[in-house]
């Protein structure tokens, strides 16, 4: 098993990806420069966050036009696990590997801060080993992370199960006051219709260790524990 | 400004440096050399009025590795590992724009860090602002936020302490002052010095323009009304540059060819290439034209000159610089090979052939030192006869407007901004305790840092004041868990040449001096901010 990490110009947290996979999960992974990235090493991919070429023209936009995603776009046809974190997911969409938008946060600023989730589906590559309903705690920082789709594609994607995380209360109630950023439906985290290809907002890796969270958990481990289970099956 | 029939260009010197500069060279200086030694010996880059006063200050023990006169300071925090951190302000800058202004200050002082070889990894703000209620002071403070959230969030360096006060003596001139903290392999630091006659001078990263040019000068005198014409002066940031700069100067260093590297921030290329020369006992020879610009048509008097941003200075083995080049081709950074490190004892710089300047590089980085006169300042009588307040009647009342009043309200607002989780290392958040807490992922240590400052109570009593700054800071420190090891001040002053303000910074350093020996703490660099 090898995990790649993307790191396109601007990425800021795949080190702190590699961090986890590496010294918490002990799994072999390499950190890629985006140029020299070739899928056919790899058995799973992780675009990372940060601001890739600046969040020049638009978050994501010019790092989907990267030969890279060429190559995760063959991935994801294949069935291999890819997820996309904050910008990594800013990356998946512009790429059309994703559907809808991540429009600017409704208060117009960044925002750093801890948030709940709700798991929504267990049937994707990094959510097998999350019980529906189950809530996580995961930190958020982004200024573009406010999903939108329109009424008649959210419908099909409910129906499809492609809905992964949302923003919810400590009660694990989708209210107003637990979205941070606007998202319709309170939308964090969205897969493709075969849920190998996963994006999120929030970040995962800042949430693995338990000696990083006020809530002294490791949720964000899930995903990626998820995926290793993925790709032993 | 003097601009007299003698000197072809503006430069803000005294009759008497003018006259020193004339009897050193022996000969009249070329209009690139008056612009040199204009930027050198400013307040800004020299520390003119402070240096006598800040040798005050203790400076060493057993675990500073390196102290004061370097880009940074240096810690021993064990297991092979040491901490390198720098404060700075950006004020000026800052006071007219806002956004810019705060943004670059992180970027100079993140280069300041790098060039230790240390991989920055945290940044803290203390920020001053005037009262919020006036639509001048609201757009300093949203704007200095922002450009700090978006520059710093960019290059992936967590924000995660910092100070905002308001108060309004802070009116016109905001203080914006940040500081960064990075850790590095204690037998891979590196020095800004050139050493090795022979090294290849290899410029990397932003390309060369007119912008910033006379920003130190600037840094220099008050800021005033005619402030706004001074905007060129600001140097416009740009963080994604920045970001791949960290990685390739790294990944440089990594490789073992580097004896020498600084960044050029204030100053420029003047101030890079003379300090580390002088601090190396070497000369070195400049080919301007080989500089990679933004615009066409730059004087040597420009280039020489210019604060473009996101610019760095590497003294290359030259059996080496095609593995620097290699790296610089990956992270698609444009660098330029602009000469190179000699036995002459003299900085040299040529455009086209010509000779545009040659002086020894000790002249420029070490400016006369000037005495200023200390006066204790009238206000200070004056306040002895203020009235105490009178005792409110609704005490109840007066806890809430103390809880609403901006000094005191959480400031969750500006900490949200700012990503203070990126890099995993975060322990103790923003607003989670006195002091941010980080672990050093190399070993099983973690490091606490604040920064702390009463502005009220060091215009009261500037001795004082300061040395409660220090000992509040090390309280918060120690409030973690952590055991204060090192500070670096940041001095934010008025005009040094009116000797009430002089009086106010020395009795502030002589305060932090006696709270510093008696607390055992050395100071390890800082910065000296005068003018506001």
């Amino acid at each position: 098993m090898r995990i790649a990490v993307i790191q396109f110009p601007g990425s800021n947290c795949d080190y702190d990806v590699v961090y986890v996979l590496k010294n918490v999960l002990g799994v072999p992974t390499d950190l890629v420069w985006h140029k020299f990235f070739k899928n056919n090493f790899y058995d799973a991919v992780i675009l990372p966050g940060g601001f890739s070429y600046g969040d020049y023209l638009r978050s994501g936009a010019i790092a989907s036009h990267s030969p890279a995603m060429d190559e995760v776009r063959k991935m994801a046809e294949d069935g291999r696990p890819i997820l996309g974190i904050c910008n990594g997911f800013q990356i998946l969409i512009e790429a059309g590997l994703l559907p809808g938008a991540l429009l600017p946060n409704d208060c117009l600023r960044f925002v750093c801060k801890w948030v709940t989730l709700k798991c929504e589906t267990n049937k994707t590559a990094f959510t097998s080993l999350i019980p529906e309903g189950k809530l996580l705690h995961i930190p958020i920082a982004h200024k573009e992370g406010r999903y939108f789709n329109t009424k008649e594609e959210l419908k099909r994607m409910k129906k499809g199960q492609q809905i992964v995380f949302r923003y919810v209360d400590e009660n694990g109630k989708i209210t107003f006051k637990a979205n941070p950023n606007g998202s319709v439906e309170n939308i964090a985290s969205v897969c493709n219709p075969k849920g190998n290809v996963v994006g999120l907002m929030p970040h995962p890796e800042r949430a693995s260790e338990k000696i990083l969270s006020p809530y002294k958990d490791n949720d964000g481990l899930l995903l990626f524990e998820s995926m290793i289970r993925f790709l032993k099956c | 400004m003097v601009k007299s029939k003698t000197i072809p260009v503006k430069v803000n010197l005294s009759n008497r440096e003018i006259k020193t500069i004339r009897r050193l060279l022996g000969r009249e200086p070329t209009p690139a050399e008056w612009g040199m030694f204009d930027i050198m010996w400013s307040e800004h880059c020299s520390y003119k009025s402070s240096r006598p006063v800040l040798k005050k200050l203790p400076t060493t023990s057993p675990r500073v590795v390196v102290g004061p006169g370097y880009d940074s300071g240096i810690v021993d925090v064990g297991d092979g590992y040491v901490v390198a951190f720098k404060v700075e302000s950006h004020n000026h800058p800052s006071a007219i724009e806002p956004y810019n202004g705060a943004a670059t200050g992180i970027g100079g002082i993140v280069r300041d860090i790098l060039a230790t070889g240390a991989r920055p990894i945290l940044l803290i703000d203390p920020l001053r602002f005037g009262k919020l209620n006036t639509g001048r002071t609201k757009w300093l403070f949203r704007y200095v936020v922002k450009g700090i959230g978006d520059y710093g969030n960019c290059i992936g360096i967590p924000t995660v302490a910092g100070e905002v006060e308001f108060d309004e003596s802070f009116e016109t001139n905001c203080l914006v002052n940040v500081a960064c903290y990075g850790v590095a392999k204690k037998d891979k630091i590196f020095l800004a010095k050139f050493e090795h006659p022979g090294d290849l001078l290899v410029l990397i990263g932003g390309a060369t323009g007119r912008d910033g040019i006379h920003g130190v000068t600037f840094a220099s005198k008050t800021i005033g009304e005619k402030s706004e014409e001074d905007r060129p002066s600001v140097q416009i940031g740009d963080p994604l540059t920045k970001k791949l700069l960290i990685e390739a100067v790294l990944e440089i260093l990594g490789t073992g060819y580097v004896h020498g590297v600084k960044d050029l921030g204030g100053g420029g290329l003047t101030c890079a290439t003379s300090e580390m020369a002088a601090k190396g006992g070497t000369g070195v020879e400049i080919e301007l034209e080989k500089i990679h610009v933004r615009e066409e048509g730059m004087n040597p008097y420009e280039l020489l000159l210019s604060e473009s941003q996101e610019r760095m200075l590497l003294a290359v083995d030259p059996k080496g610089v095609d593995e620097v080049k290699r790296i610089l081709e990956k992270y698609e950074i444009s660098y330029s090979i602009v000469g190179k490190v000699t036995d002459t004892g003299l900085l040299v710089a040529k455009f086209r052939g010509e000779v545009v300047a040659s002086i020894p590089p000790k002249y420029l980085a070490e400016a006369p030192i000037v005495r200023r006169k200390a006066k204790k300042p009238s206000y200070l009588k004056r306040l002895l006869n203020v009235k105490k307040p009178k005792e409110p009647e609704d005490l109840s009342e007066t806890l809430y407007r103390l809880l609403e009043a901006p000094n005191i309200a959480c400031k969750e607002w500006v900490y949200q901004q700012y990503d203070h989780e990126v890099g995993v290392r975060t322990i103790l958040k923003p607003g989670n305790s006195d002091a941010a807490v980080l672990r050093i992922l190399e070993t099983d240590r973690a490091i606490a840092a604040k920064a702390d400052c009463n502005s009220r109570h060091s215009y009261l009593d500037p001795f004082n004041g300061s040395a409660g700054a220090l000992a509040e800071a090390a309280r918060n420190v120690v409030c973690v868990g952590a055991e204060p090891l090192a500070y670096t001040d940041c001095c934010n002053f008025g005009n040094p040449e009116n000797p009430e303000v002089f009086w106010q910074f020395k009795r502030g350093v002589e305060g932090l001096a006696y709270m510093s020996k008696a607390l055992g703490i050395p100071c390890v660099g800082g910065n000296v901010s005068f003018y506001n």
